[in-house]
């Protein structure tokens, strides 16, 4: 039951390679077998939510607890917002040669067949870190998750996007390799027996040596959060997340970056349980910390509205790490911030898309009058500006308003005031940013030709969009009981006290 | 048996000084055939006899993909991007042997801590395959050509293989098959990506792949 999530996507994605081996000409196959794909893994998702049962026999290769099932259910979501954009898109982008939106010069995509089928080849890898119980099938899905979305990153073939996919082919497959690293010292740990399975590991973990067990934490997190993005491990991930196409942007900002933090969390229960949770839990908060003031300082003066999302990712994943690293209050806070975060940027990243489609221009100084432009289109950027940068109704105002609380629990003055600080300092930053874009604050106005777009806004963009920003405020407005409970439980996996 | 061990761990530690010294491409694809041959002759030597079936499939379809798939891999890759030599690398060659020496002794000083705990066949088999990883860090890093940093992949991956097979481990086979799988189709796609590039490009010089920037 559990395997067929990730055997359903693997087994579509393989028909649609092969309806195109036997040259089956129907478009309309292709799209409906991508959304058979991502509405099927959302209805399972939601079965095995309801029928999980929290108990694992050890020695279980597979299992949903509650992190894995917080994280998959995000990836679900998300992937079927994405499923709905994305058959608006290609039929949209890819039947003629396209002109390259910054430089004017004209490129072809790769097959349509070959990005659709990645599509379900990284959903099956992602839903398979969500439930692996051994780290070393945990290893294989997470470098997996690497190659399937490696030719989704190079869709448009051009010279930008092929620095793009070396930089993240090279870097993350090299974090990903000392991730591998940090696994065998974990297994070097175990007096009795090499083995890597999650729930043996955490029973035994007061039997395993201390001096192993920090390396190999200190390995994990280095190669994990390489591809999770932490500073200052981060540098390719601005590039990739930024050139890729905008759907891309948004699985791999929402749910990859989830499933890399999925792997440093399992590290850090098994630390926990090993009464090593202080060791584990500095190096997340420093690295957090460090991975958010970074973010900022290249916030502030960015010319790139893409690249301005990748950055605030890089600050979001920061902020994950910080709560649970500090634990308690501040992981529950995480959990439900990690839910947030992956609606709101997955909707921004789909909307910049479409900016993308209306001004031909990633340089925040051409998208002027977006409001008057764009109404739909407009609206939801400001919305999602105010729903990421935390401002209240939604979401994520809750969740870091939570790990505040948390941190202040636990009594770290310091960290709090530095979160607050770094914070502020990103909500001034995008301001600037996003009103000049909307309302169109700029000096030179009138000097371009801007009244001539003649631009009717398509509902395929905006129903997932909608879709995603309705979940972020309902989230701002009121969590019920259970749900709190569940991340509770979640983040009680991750903290091991 | 343990010997023999030893002079296998000594015969990967040369081929990662072979790698620091040559410029020719050819060369540096061929000693990642030596690294595989090291590498099994190490797994088969520290694995006492009788082997069990799964083992020695293990052992053989870590050969076909390291030893014979990969190095074949990259050679054609090679002959399509027309690149022969590495030249000018970021650091010289000589300063890549004094930089090597430097890290094969930090292999050894770190597990003095560390191997106490550690009951392992060899005492040389935990710093020489960190060497390994950390030599393929150093191709890497200084050197320019794609082609060359997707073999210093390989040998950091060499490197991490040869803890496991410390290990003597104990993972179940799926998992092992699919961690050579993972490496043989990481090296296949940058294969591709080397050969977009050099199309797109006409170079393989990732040091000139600088537009991407803030």
């Amino acid at each position: 039951m559990l395997v067929s999530i990730v055997l359903i996507p693997l087994a579509l994605g393989l028909i649609i390679l092969g309806l195109t081996a036997l040259a089956v000409p129907w478009k309309g196959v292709r799209k409906g077998l991508l959304m058979t794909g991502a509405v099927s893994h959302a209805a399972l998702t939601a079965a095995l939510g309801f029928s999980r049962k929290d108990t694992f026999s050890p020695g279980d290769w597979i299992g949903l607890d509650a992190q894995g099932l917080l994280f998959l259910a995000v990836t679900s979501t998300l992937f079927l917002a994405v499923a709905v954009y994305t058959t608006g898109y290609l039929g949209r982008d890819s039947e003629r040669k396209v002109k390259d939106a910054v430089e004017g010069f004209l490129f072809e995509n790769k097959p349509e067949t070959l990005f659709s089928a990645c599509l379900l080849f990284f959903l099956a890898a992602m839903s398979l870190v969500c439930i692996s119980r051994d780290m070393g099938l945990l290893w294989v899905a997470i470098e997996t998750t690497t190659l399937a979305s490696a030719p989704l990153i190079s869709f448009h073939r051009h010279h930008r996007i092929l620095e793009a996919t070396w930089k993240y082919l090279l870097i993350c497959s090299v974090g990903i390799a000392v991730a591998l690293l940090g696994n065998y010292f974990l297994a070097f740990a175990d007096p009795g027996g090499a083995h890597l399975n999650l729930d043996n590991l955490i029973s035994g973990a007061a039997g395993l040596d201390k001096t192993w067990l920090k390396a190999a934490f200190l390995l994990l997190l280095v190669g994990y959060g390489t591809k999770m993005g932490m500073a200052p491990m981060h540098t390719w991930l601005p590039d990739a997340h930024s050139e890729a196409p905008s759907m891309v942007s948004a699985l791999l900002s929402g749910a990859l970056l989830n499933c890399a933090f999925l792997g440093i969390l399992r590290g850090h229960s098994i630390l926990g349980a090993a009464g090593l949770g202080w060791f584990s839990g500095e190096l997340l908060v420093f690295f957090g910390m460090l991975s958010m003031a970074v973010a900022a300082a290249f916030m502030i003066r960015q010319a790139d509205y893409k690249r301005l999302l990748t950055y605030s990712s890089i600050e979001h994943m920061g902020i994950l790490a910080l709560g649970v690293g500090i634990g308690g209050l501040a992981g529950t806070g995480a959990m439900l911030h990690a839910v947030n975060h992956s609606m709101a940027k997955g909707m921004l990243f789909l909307v910049s898309g479409q900016l993308l489609f209306i001004y031909g221009s990633k340089d925040i100084a051409d998208v002027r009058h977006l409001l008057k432009t764009a109404p739909v289109t407009g609206a939801l950027w400001l919305t999602g500006f105010l729903a990421i940068t935390g401002a209240p109704p939604f979401g994520l105002f809750v969740s870091e308003l939570t790990i505040l609380k948390g941190m202040l629990e636990a009594g770290r003055w310091g960290i709090a005031a530095g979160y607050l600080i770094v914070l502020g300092v990103i909500f001034i930053a995008m301001a600037r940013i996003m009103i000049s874009m909307v309302f169109g604050l700029s000096f030179q106005e009138g000097s371009s030709g801007d009244a001539s777009f003649n631009y009717r806004e398509s509902l395929w963009f905006s129903w997932p969009v909608m879709t995603l920003t309705a979940v972020i405020l309902a989230l701002g407005l009121y969590i019920p009981g259970p749900l709190w409970t569940f991340l509770g439980r979640a983040a009680a996996l991750a903290g091991g006290m | 048996m343990m010997m023999w061990t030893d002079v296998f761990i000594l015969g990967l530690v040369l081929t990662n000084f072979r790698l620091l010294v040559t410029s020719r491409l050819a060369a540096v694809i061929q000693t990642t055939v030596f690294q595989a041959v090291a590498l099994i002759a190490i797994m088969l030597t520290m694995t006492p006899r009788p082997w069990s079936l799964s083992f020695m499939t293990l052992s053989l379809i870590t050969f076909v993909v390291k030893g014979v798939l990969l190095p074949w891999l990259l050679s054609r890759a090679m002959r399509e991007v027309k690149v022969v030599r590495e030249i000018e690398p970021l650091v010289g060659y000589s300063a890549s042997v004094l930089t090597g020496v430097i890290l094969l002794g930090l292999s050894f000083l770190i597990f003095i801590p560390l191997k106490s705990s550690a009951s392992m066949g060899s005492d040389f088999l935990l710093p020489g395959a960190l060497f390994t990883t950390l030599t393929g860090l150093m191709v890497i890093v200084s050197r320019k050509k794609a082609l060359t940093q997707v073999v210093g992949y390989l040998v950091m991956e060499n490197g991490v293989y040869a803890f496991g097979a410390a290990l003597a481990v104990e993972e179940p086979m799926l998992v092992q098959m699919g961690v050579l799988l993972d490496v043989f189709v990481a090296v296949f796609i940058m294969g591709i990506t080397v050969h977009q590039i050099s199309r797109e490009f006409d170079h393989i010089d990732t040091d000139r792949l600088s537009e991407l920037k803030d």
